[in-house]
């Protein structure tokens, strides 16, 4: 004997709207797709001769070539990373590493991701901050190369979205080498002119975590800052997560060939949430309004704990972020917010992403308002 | 100059203080922020452009504490 069961009436289930696309974007079918097919063929070590080491390595040299047509660069320049970060101390460290006697300073951009300045750090060498301007774009007037054995300049603002001038940068520095972290852009928009290495990660465009470029232009004088490693080219180490790599490759050719439309709608949606939220009472959208990353804002509310606000918002169901830090008084605060001079408390940044729909935009703004007084009511 | 004694205090509240408490001096008068929230450093300004307030700078109070010192201007 057969029973149906009719299920009972719940609550209407919260359905979760992703705005973080910034931090990891959801995986881009195209790279499901890849992933699935690579792991059951490109198991093998692609460094052995045998037919299915030669499988692997096929699979590897075709990302190589794929991500290399998709960045405009050449494929020998193209190395894999376990992330975007190690793609960044690489890169950054492997110039100042082969600048030689040309000088011993780095010089960054004061907004640049902790991971340059922890690796800047970690040189050991004398650093130097470049003044930005009220949008975060870098200040070419505050630009001193003096002694500068590297220069390093985001490709655009992972908090703020605001695109940096890398080619004015380029040229004002002559012959020194430069840096380009291009994590938060790579796949959207295209890598700019002038720089000897840049990195980026899969992640940000919808391929698997664990997977960071790193391009080192040909000829320019960049030296392993790391132990080496008998098995690889001295640009990577360990065994390469090949599957993961075919992956982001694919993820990133989709990518590219949707940007033309995605970024235009990305970009008219942030467009949206600039007007609603800056003409709420006290509260503040920073960054450039146009020339910017197409999928990224950031605002401050004043009288609002950010952390706070990411709370209540996630109890509504949706998932931002903060570069707030006010839960622990011993936290710094976002220091690119803080070399902006904007309001670093009452901080969120949405980023929307190729699965971001109008109506999940007009539903978070129909929210935030009422988010943002029941948290100042508090206080 | 009218001392909030924010120390102890982590953001936003030694802002909150400020609004709450800038009434409490003539137009052209001072206000000392004293926090050792380090958020306060740019947030104080930050306040200040928002609200049409005169930022006047950061000081030390006697146990070393920065104290940011607002003037009213609206």
């Amino acid at each position: 004997m057969s029973s149906t069961t009719t299920p009972g009436r719940g609550p209407e289930p919260l359905r979760r709207v992703y705005l973080d696309s910034a931090s990891g974007e959801p995986l881009h079918p195209a790279a499901r797709r890849a992933l699935s097919a690579a792991l059951d063929a490109a198991y093998a070590d692609p460094r052995r001769l045998h037919h299915t080491g030669r499988a692997a390595r096929l699979v590897l040299d075709n990302a190589r070539a794929a991500t290399a047509e998709a960045l405009g660069v050449r494929p020998e320049e193209v190395s894999f990373t376990g992330s975007g970060t190690e793609a960044v101390h690489r890169g950054l460290l492997g110039l100042h590493r082969g600048a030689g006697r040309r000088g011993t300073s780095i010089v960054h951009s004061a907004v640049e991701h902790s991971a340059v300045l922890h690796a800047a750090e970690w040189a050991g060498a004398p650093t130097r901050s470049v003044a930005v301007d009220a949008t975060g774009r870098l200040r070419l007037d505050d630009l001193d190369v003096t002694d500068a054995a590297v220069v390093a300049c985001q490709a655009a603002n992972h908090e703020v979205g605001t695109v940096q001038p890398v080619t004015e940068v380029a040229a004002a520095i002559s012959d020194v080498p430069l840096f380009v972290d291009a994590c938060a852009s790579a796949g959207r928009l295209d890598l700019p002119d002038g720089w000897a290495a840049a990195a980026a990660s899969a992640h940000k465009w919808g391929g698997p975590p664990g997977v960071g470029i790193l391009v080192v232009r040909r000829g320019a004088r960049w030296r392993d800052p790391f132990p080496d490693d008998e098995r690889s080219g001295e640009r990577e180490s360990g065994f390469e997560n090949v599957p993961a790599i075919l992956a982001a490759a694919s993820a990133l050719q989709a990518v590219v060939a949707e940007r033309a439309t995605e970024n235009a709608r990305t970009h008219a949606l942030v467009g949206w949430i600039r007007r609603v939220v800056g003409g709420l009472e006290n509260v503040e959208v920073v960054g450039d309004p146009s020339d910017r990353l197409p999928h990224v804002v950031t605002f401050s509310c004043l009288y609002v704990d950010g952390e706070a606000l990411v709370t209540e918002l996630d109890r509504l169901g949706f998932d931002v972020a903060s570069g707030s830090a006010c839960t622990a008084s011993s936290l710094e605060p976002s220091h690119v917010l803080a070399a902006m001079g904007a309001l670093t408390h009452g901080n969120v940044r949405v980023s929307v992403g190729r699965e971001t729909t109008d109506e999940d935009v007009e539903r978070f703004l129909e929210v935030l308002p009422g988010a943002i007084e029941r948290l100042r009511a508090r206080l | 100059m009218l001392e909030l004694d924010c120390r102890g205090l982590v953001c936003p509240s030694p802002v909150i203080e400020l609004a709450r408490r800038i009434g409490e001096v003539e137009i052209g008068g001072l206000v000392g922020v004293v926090a050792t929230d380090a958020a306060a450093r740019v947030d104080v300004p930050a306040w200040c452009r928002m609200t049409g307030q005169e930022y006047v700078g950061a000081e030390s109070a006697e146990d070393g504490v920065p104290r940011y010192v607002v003037r009213r201007a609206v």
